[in-house]
């Protein structure tokens, strides 16, 4: 019998190693996936790890990964704050739609004028875009009490119908000889969103999302806002002793992280995508959850978790390419990342002692 | 010795660190009442633990009726007859009594002999239960009775009880000496745990009292002073806490018509309490827990918004204020739950000193926390209140609960209230800190501060109040001077034992 027996204080050297450790037990499990699949293992994680950073199409990946881990670090890092106070925003997805969607129309307004404020405009109107959508299960959770869950997780889908709409509807490019999609808003210098250091991937979502990391983990240890957070999600009749309004943690958590995935849309809308159309979101409002964890709530964390989770989307791309993997192997292999993560992160709090059995 | 129940022989049990306990023997014997007096940290959990098979000595045995005695498991101890009462009840609120003394039993018969064999045992021992009712609706003494008649039920040879009377008022305390004595006069063993030294002088002819995890000394406590018995548990003196003397000061704080209903389920609804404290004064409030403490406590620090004239301090209506206007007034609060809801268990002992002291203590400014003049915060209450921690960066969790409870009621103290209202702030606390708890309190209302201190415990009450009030039901008995009050009349304030202290008890 092994018995879990809880910890006094966390411990600070397994809250650092678990994530490494989830990592290389990934790798194994993956490997031995891969090997049940006829794929040399050995070659299978370099193409996934290696190849995207140092191998032979490096200068096409290598930005690449900053446009990926960009949106992924910017919406986790909004949701962090939300998650560490107990506040489960799962429609980020859909707050980056409708971010974009917003964004886009609000600079679609001003089309063919070619003034420098529309581009602020268009991240302001983002960021309200998500807000707002943010705001549609914070309000209703507080008001009355209903599941966050699951009503941010249906407005994605509402979102998704929305943006199908704009596309085919009312933002479609009129010039678009009837194709669906907006006009192309990387093409128009008005609202371009375009690489800032050739090579590098870096574009203004990315500088924001560098910048996400710093604010927050100045809010979060420096902050009184951080503090709430911090000890509604430990222990929240502890933190209704000490003043903190729940509801209103509730607004600025859930404002937060919408506000956050609607800037991550709308730099998307106007950089890497380029135009609203109907396949425009591919995820990150979903992964960035796996991200936010993976990083364990922490600005830098999710900083490394982010550029971590690009890096298997790169290399799992080119390892569909060039070993013919199938596309559900590597987003199994994504999924026992999160797994393992999950399964490890008990040696923070708790130690393993192989132990007779002592029932209580 | 010959007619020893349980024998202990040289019991040693060390956790990392500590030896809880260290070469303990002593003897129950047969159709004794065994006291085990000690103070918190002392090794009785521990040793307990031992005994009912939770726990398992590093050296040591233990005798049972002549029988080498080693359980692995409480469901030996169970078998060998050897059962126990905790201090903390599992009973499920939503569930019968029935239901619930079912749920602990292994091959359980079925519910309507089960409930006919619950009457007879109730009547036998003279504990009145009803074994349809819901749990939820149980007062404190009547989920004691169901632990214990799940214990009887069970034909014990020794019964463990910790801390049983914690909960109980005066006239359910009766009740239950009157069992205990049933069930020694059949010859069963009973091993008692309680701070409370006058009960144990009432009900105990043996003592063996630990201190740091050893036997210190054995008593008669019919023929000891209780005074004698804690100077053993302490190994010293021990400090009466001395009164500055009555103050009749200006109205600080008035409750006035307060109702309100209960934010919880099982909780108890306020109605039309009122009251008001003078500066310098110590009110105290008695009453078994659940009967509206937890409530009063929640409408007194803003966790619960009331009607604004419901509350009034200094002539200001605050009923509407959230705990954070509140304290910037000068109304502090300690609630009753130490992890949790006082602390916040797993954050250190500087943030938790800012859960409640940002305001007062200037730790922060435009927002940011200042983590410096925090961690100097958290070290003034360590050094003001010997709390025993090797600094302020440790988890909350960490500290024992006294230890846990002088933090908490030293932030609150350090930060200069003029109202200060403590719940249970001696709960589960051993004799000293007790003693240096009730000490501050004191001292706080002689520089001129209202206190109230809601307690189950009525020989604190005594101790301390200038006034006292009973809270039973959710009504405030009218308040009277603490001085001169017998504990009939306490009993009667308190509401009796709920009207069932005569039935069935017979001889």
């Amino acid at each position: 019998m092994i018995r879990l027996e809880k910890r006094a204080q966390p411990s600070r050297g397994w809250t650092i190693a678990t994530p490494i450790i989830a990592v290389v037990a990934t790798m194994i499990a993956g490997g031995l996936m891969f090997a049940a699949l006829g794929k040399d293992p050995v070659e299978a994680i370099r193409t996934i790890f290696w190849d995207p950073l140092f191998g032979p199409f490096a200068s096409y990946a290598r930005p690449q990964l900053l446009v990926k881990a960009g949106p992924l670090i910017l919406i986790a890092i909004g949701l962090s704050f939300g998650f560490k106070a107990g506040i489960w925003n799962i429609g980020a997805e859909g707050q980056y739609i409708m971010g974009a969607l917003t964004g886009a129309a609000t600079a679609l307004a001003f089309y063919p004028a070619e003034w420098w404020i529309i581009f602020p405009l268009a991240i302001l109107a983002g960021a309200v875009g998500g807000f707002l959508w943010a705001m549609i299960p914070a309000v209703l959770k507080v008001r009355f009490g209903t599941n966050e869950i699951l009503v941010s997780l249906m407005l994605v889908y509402v979102a998704q119908s929305l943006l199908a709409a704009a596309a085919l509807g009312w933002l479609r490019n009129p010039e678009g000889m009837g194709f669906p999609g907006s006009r192309n808003l990387a093409q128009w210098a008005a609202t371009a969103n375009p690489e800032l250091i050739a090579g590098t991937g870096m574009h203004w979502g990315v500088v924001m999302a560098f910048l996400s990391v710093i604010v927050a983990y100045v809010i979060l240890s420096r902050h009184m806002l951080g503090f709430s957070i911090r000890v509604t999600g430990q222990s929240p009749r502890a933190a209704a002793f000490a003043g903190v309004n729940p509801g209103r943690l509730v607004i600025v958590c859930m404002g937060v992280s919408g506000a956050l995935a609607g800037m991550a849309g709308l730099f998307e809308v106007t950089g890497p995508a380029g135009q609203i159309s109907i396949d425009f979101n591919v995820g990150y409002g979903f992964t960035a959850i796996i991200v936010a964890f993976l990083g364990r709530l922490h600005p830098v964390g999710i900083l490394l978790a982010g550029l971590l989770m690009a890096l298997t989307y790169i290399g799992g791309e080119m390892a569909q390419l060039s070993l013919g993997l199938p596309a559900a192997a590597i987003q199994l292999f994504q999924g026992m990342l999160l797994f393992f993560l999950l399964a490890v992160d008990v040696l923070t709090n708790y130690r393993i002692r192989a132990a007779r059995r002592e029932v209580a | 010795m010959k007619d020893a129940l349980l024998s202990l022989r040289g019991l040693t049990k060390a956790y990392p660190g500590v030896v809880a306990n260290s070469d303990i023997s002593f003897d129950i014997r047969a159709g004794e009442v065994h006291a085990l007096l000690g103070e918190n940290g002392a090794g009785k959990s521990t040793l307990v633990k031992t005994i009912y098979g939770l726990v398992r000595p590093d050296h040591g045995t233990m005798t049972l009726a002549g029988q080498p005695y080693a359980p692995h498991e409480p469901r030996a101890a169970r078998a060998a007859g050897v059962a126990m009462v905790f201090q903390h009840f599992s009973l499920f609120d939503a569930l019968t009594v029935a239901e619930n003394i079912t749920l602990g039993m292994e091959n359980p018969p079925p519910l309507k002999d089960l409930s006919a064999r619950i009457r007879d045992v109730s009547d036998r021992y003279g504990l009145p239960l009803d074994p349809a009712r819901i749990v939820g609706d149980l007062s404190a003494g009547e989920r004691q009775r169901v632990e214990i008649i799940r214990c009887l039920l069970q034909d014990p040879r020794l019964m463990i009880m910790d801390e049983p009377t914690s909960v109980l008022t005066p006239q359910e305390v009766h009740i239950l000496f009157e069992t205990l004595r049933k069930l020694r006069a059949q010859g069963t063993s009973i091993l008692y745990i309680s701070h409370k030294l006058e009960e144990i002088r009432a009900l105990c002819e043996h003592a063996t009292i630990l201190r740091l995890g050893k036997v210190v000394g054995t008593c008669d406590p019919r023929v000891t002073s209780a005074r004698q018995m804690a100077e053993q548990m302490v190994g010293g003196t021990l400090q009466t806490p001395a009164r500055a003397g009555n103050v009749t000061g200006e109205v600080v704080l008035e409750v006035k018509d307060l109702s309100a209903p209960s934010p919880r389920a099982f909780g108890m609804a306020l109605k039309s309490v009122s009251f008001a404290v003078r500066k310098g004064e110590v009110l105290g409030i008695g009453g078994v827990a659940g009967n509206g403490q937890d409530e009063l406590l929640l409408a007194l620090s803003g966790e619960m918004r009331v009607a604004d004239g419901m509350v009034q301090f200094k002539g200001q209506p605050v009923g509407r204020l959230g705990p954070t206007e509140r304290r910037r007034l000068g109304l502090l609060t300690a609630p009753e739950e130490r992890m949790g809801h006082a602390a916040a268990p797993d954050m250190s002992l500087t943030e938790n000193a800012l859960l409640t002291g940002a305001v007062r203590e200037g730790l922060t400014a435009n927002g940011f926390l200042n983590w410096g003049k925090a961690r100097t915060f958290a070290e003034s209450i360590i050094k003001g209140f010997d709390v025993r921690t090797p600094g302020p960066q440790n988890t909350a969790r960490s500290l024992s609960g006294g230890n846990l409870q002088k933090f908490v009621i030293g932030r609150e103290i350090l930060q200069r209230p003029d109202v200060l209202v403590v719940n249970q702030p001696t709960w589960g606390v051993d004799a000293s800190a007790a003693a240096a708890i009730r000490q501050a309190l004191l001292d706080l209302a002689s520089k001129g501060a209202a206190v109230i201190v809601v307690s189950q415990d009525l020989d604190e009450l005594m101790e301390i109040s200038d006034r006292f009030a009973a809270l039973n039901e959710g009504r405030l008995s009218a308040l009277r001077p603490a001085q001169g009050l017998t504990v009939d009349e306490i009993g009667l304030m308190l509401g009796g034992a709920h009207g069932m202290e005569v039935a069935h008890v017979a001889g």
